[in-house]
């Protein structure tokens, strides 16, 4: 496993929150994509934290544009660059955006950018909700889980709806390349952006993102969330490739996901039955996976 | 020209309109404009002599203000939020929170 | 080569953007902006065009990517009208906080319910607090002319501004009338490649669009004032040296049509000019002292130019054809605030034409003898809707 590159393309000085997982997020992606990228953010957390006018912290070109636009956004710059006659290998186009960005408010522009096979990297650091605006529900909001718009309540409103599956959808568009990265794993993550930035056409990135203030988590705990989703099977590390699934880190043991949980104040409220339902859930998509990796690899 | 001063490319110090650019584009560092050191409740204390040199803190803050020296890993307290991610992940437990008020 | 064409007023559009080199095109199909969009494709498809078309998943998508392309450095053009130009409201409001020289094209087309694809101006109207200019064309020709224009005045580093031309549904789009295609190195020589001071450069690291507190938004807010206050200056002054490059006169701000000294002047955008021009034409034989003034920039509004047009104007009768649900349709209420103050001519708001709603010469003649009548009667109704089914009779005849 390579060694992380030492070079910063984030500076110090950003308003993200203490210990938050977005942070490592784009710290790493940048280590990845290298100083000749341009990265479209719409309308999250990263739109505010490198800070208000004046302030920059990345040492890359950065747009920022509305909130439903990252796909949309992303083609404009290609397109541009295009035009100018520079190789999409020479410049990467990354757009940036959070679970709402990608897969609520922005799919649309993210399945016009992906089906027209747009040379970008789409990124979505999946924090789990809509933080930015405080913590409110999102199409990737796990199931169980607390929010000010599932606030639990007398009346056990908690998140009903499954996760929305970002990885299927974009495989569904044909895409070359997707796949799940995890901060908790950043060498890792580096290696498979790198992969991807090679790639031709539209490639998709799903980082799992911890975020103490919606997750209602220690600080200190980031790193650990995001390691103990991965070794739970909760957020599998994987890719899918021209259609063919991969799980580059399979967990030697898997962790039962109540050591996940408990570490996350918006579980709290969940009771036995509750926890045992989502690991049975875990279980099954677990298993799902496996098989269609297997279906891939006995086809060759 | 300062160092400070080179990196101001497009505005140095805007006192008016006169001095914007066309529209909100952004060139001034954040690290010169944001000391987020300020933040801190708890702050992390590197006991150097247990510090094997391995990075893993440097890797794991997402604030980019912890580096490793020669003779160990130093916090930058311009910058340091105080999160305990690299107290938590120090495979040596050569890092400590201890309570910021403590050093003011 | 020039050559003359002859060509619908979408096939203007796609020539237009074609001499001034768009480099990225983004649009969506709508009736009837669709041939516009069909038309570049096959110009690039052809090789007659080098553009990145970027067929998007929608209007909103269409003016994202060009935002997007416009801040990479690319020229940027789309195309739209009615539902589209709605979706785009939010955009239209970026590109111009963003300072972004787009031109886009907007076919004029009433908005639903009902659903309806003819001719109405409301779509651009209800889009006039969006920070773009708009240009209202009578012709095809000056359809072509105008997005050549519109380039040169908004890539001027003094305004930067996007901008909009516009042209009504069918009457324009899809009625083909001669059209000179200049010879593109006159263009060339005439409107230089983009170049703007700041754009997306890897060698720049550069941030665009971060939020502002209320201690700067403010500021910022100012220098779009600064620079929408120089565009009719600016107008003036693409318009003659388009004059003078090309050998026709686009309109400018005011096209003036026999306006000297007129007691009754008559105001109307867009296609209907053409017809009331003849309407006038036959009035004035008849011994009216009548002129028409066809209000080509609608935004910014050519306030000082009205105010000089309108000085020994006994009666101002305007043909409004867009009800933007305020109070009357949104040209008289234009007019009556540029004068107020200044001069106080009767000002009679026709709404006219909604929906397509054909405007025959005889209406036309019939809405300026009642203008004229004005004169002695004074102002009857601030607001009349004219050719409505129930007093169809009265305007017909």
């Amino acid at each position: 496993m390579a060694k992380i590159p030492e070079k910063e393309l984030m500076r110090k000085g950003t308003t993200a929150c203490p210990g938050c997982g977005a942070g490592h997020a784009m710290r790493y992606l940048l280590k990845a994509v290298g100083k000749d990228s341009i990265i479209n953010i719409p309308a999250c957390c990263w739109a505010v934290i490198p800070g208000v006018y004046p302030s920059r912290n990345l040492e890359i070109p950065l747009l920022y544009t509305a909130f439903e636009t990252t796909g949309a956004s992303s083609s404009g710059v290609r397109a541009a660059l295009n035009a100018k006659g520079v190789d999409p290998r020479e410049i990467t186009v990354v757009g940036f955006a959070g679970d709402g960005g990608t897969a609520d408010i922005g799919l649309q522009a993210f399945s016009g950018c992906v089906e027209r096979g747009t040379d970008t990297i789409q990124v979505m650091y999946d924090n789990e909700a809509y933080m930015n605006t405080g913590i409110q529900r999102s199409g990737e909001t796990p199931y169980g889980a607390w929010t000010t718009t599932t606030p639990v309540g007398s009346q056990k409103e908690w998140k009903k709806q499954p996760k929305k599956n970002m990885m299927e959808i974009a495989k569904a568009h044909g895409i070359p390349y997707a796949v799940t990265v995890s901060v908790g794993h950043p060498e890792l993550m580096i290696e498979k952006i790198k992969k991807a930035k090679e790639i031709p056409g539209p490639k998709f990135v799903h980082i799992y993102a911890p975020c103490p203030t919606g997750w209602r988590s220690d600080p200190s705990n980031t790193i650990e969330l995001a390691k103990l989703a991965v070794d739970s099977c909760v957020f599998p590390l994987y890719e899918i490739e021209n259609g063919e699934y991969n799980i580059y880190k399979k967990p030697k043991e898997k962790t039962p996901v109540k050591e996940y949980l408990k570490l996350q104040g918006r579980f709290r409220h969940l009771p036995k039955e509750e926890v045992e339902k989502i690991q049975k859930n875990v279980d099954k998509e677990w298993e799902l996976l496996l098989q269609k990796e297997k279906l891939m690899n006995d086809e060759e | 020209m300062s160092e400070e001063e080179e990196v101001f490319r497009i505005v140095v110090d805007p006192k008016d309109h006169r001095d914007l650019p066309r529209t909100v584009i952004t060139d001034c560092p954040s690290d010169l404009m944001n000391k987020t050191g300020s933040w801190r409740t708890l702050r992390p204390i590197v006991d150097k002599d247990k510090c094997i040199n391995c990075g893993i803190c440097w890797k794991f803050c997402p604030d980019v203000s912890i580096h490793v020296k020669e003779d160990g890993a130093e916090v930058d307290y311009d910058f340091c939020k105080g999160c305990g991610i690299c107290a938590k992940e120090c495979p040596v437990d050569a890092i400590e929170m201890k309570k910021e008020e403590d050093y003011v | 080569m020039s050559e003359m064409k002859i060509v619908s007023g979408n096939y203007a559009s796609a020539y237009g953007a074609k001499l001034s080199r768009a480099e990225v095109v983004a649009a969506y199909p709508i009736t009837p902006q669709t041939e516009v969009v069909e038309k570049i494709a096959s110009l690039v498809a052809e090789g007659e065009m080098d553009a990145e078309f970027i067929k998007v998943e929608s209007e909103h998508s269409a003016m994202a990517a060009s935002i997007a392309a416009s801040n990479a450095g690319a020229r940027a053009y789309t195309a739209t009208s009615a539902h589209g130009l709605a979706l785009m409201h939010e955009l239209l409001m970026w590109a111009s906080g963003a300072r972004l020289p787009i031109v886009m094209t907007n076919i004029n087309r009433a908005m639903g319910p009902p659903w309806s694809v003819w001719a109405d101006h409301h779509d651009t109207l209800a889009q006039k607090g969006t920070g773009q200019l708009q240009f209202f064309c009578e012709n095809n020709q000056e359809v072509l002319d105008s997005v050549i224009m519109a380039y040169k005045i908004c890539e001027d580093e003094e305004i930067m501004l996007p901008a909009m031309i516009v042209e009504d549904a069918f009457i324009l789009s899809h009625t083909k009338e001669p059209v000179e295609i200049y010879d593109q190195e006159l263009v060339d020589d005439f409107l230089p490649p983009y170049d703007p001071d700041y754009k997306l450069d890897v060698d720049q690291p550069l941030g665009f669009g971060s939020l502002g507190m209320p201690d700067w938004y403010m500021d910022f807010r100012y220098k779009i004032f600064e620079a929408m206050e120089k565009v009719p200056e600016k107008v003036e002054e693409v318009n003659k040296e388009f004059e003078e490059v090309f050998g026709r006169d686009p309109g400018g701000l005011i096209e003036e049509y026999k306006t000297d000294g007129v007691d009754v002047l008559i105001v109307t955008m867009g296609s209907i000019s053409s017809t009331s021009k003849d309407v006038i034409d036959e009035l004035r034989e008849e011994g009216h002292n009548i002129g028409l003034a066809r209000l080509r920039t609608f935004r910014p509004f050519p306030v000082e130019k009205f105010r000089e047009l309108i000085k020994d104007v006994n009666v101002v009768g305007v043909l409004d054809r867009n009800y933007t649900f305020g109070h009357g349709g949104d040209a008289a209420r234009e007019i009556k605030d540029a004068i107020y103050g200044y001069h106080d001519p009767i000002v009679k708001d026709y709404i006219v034409g909604l929906g397509g709603r054909d405007l025959t010469p005889k209406i036309l003649k019939n809405i300026m003898e009642d203008a004229i009548s004005l004169q002695d009667k004074g102002l009857d109704e601030e607001i009349e809707w004219v050719d409505l089914k129930v007093n169809q009779e009265r305007w017909r005849r």
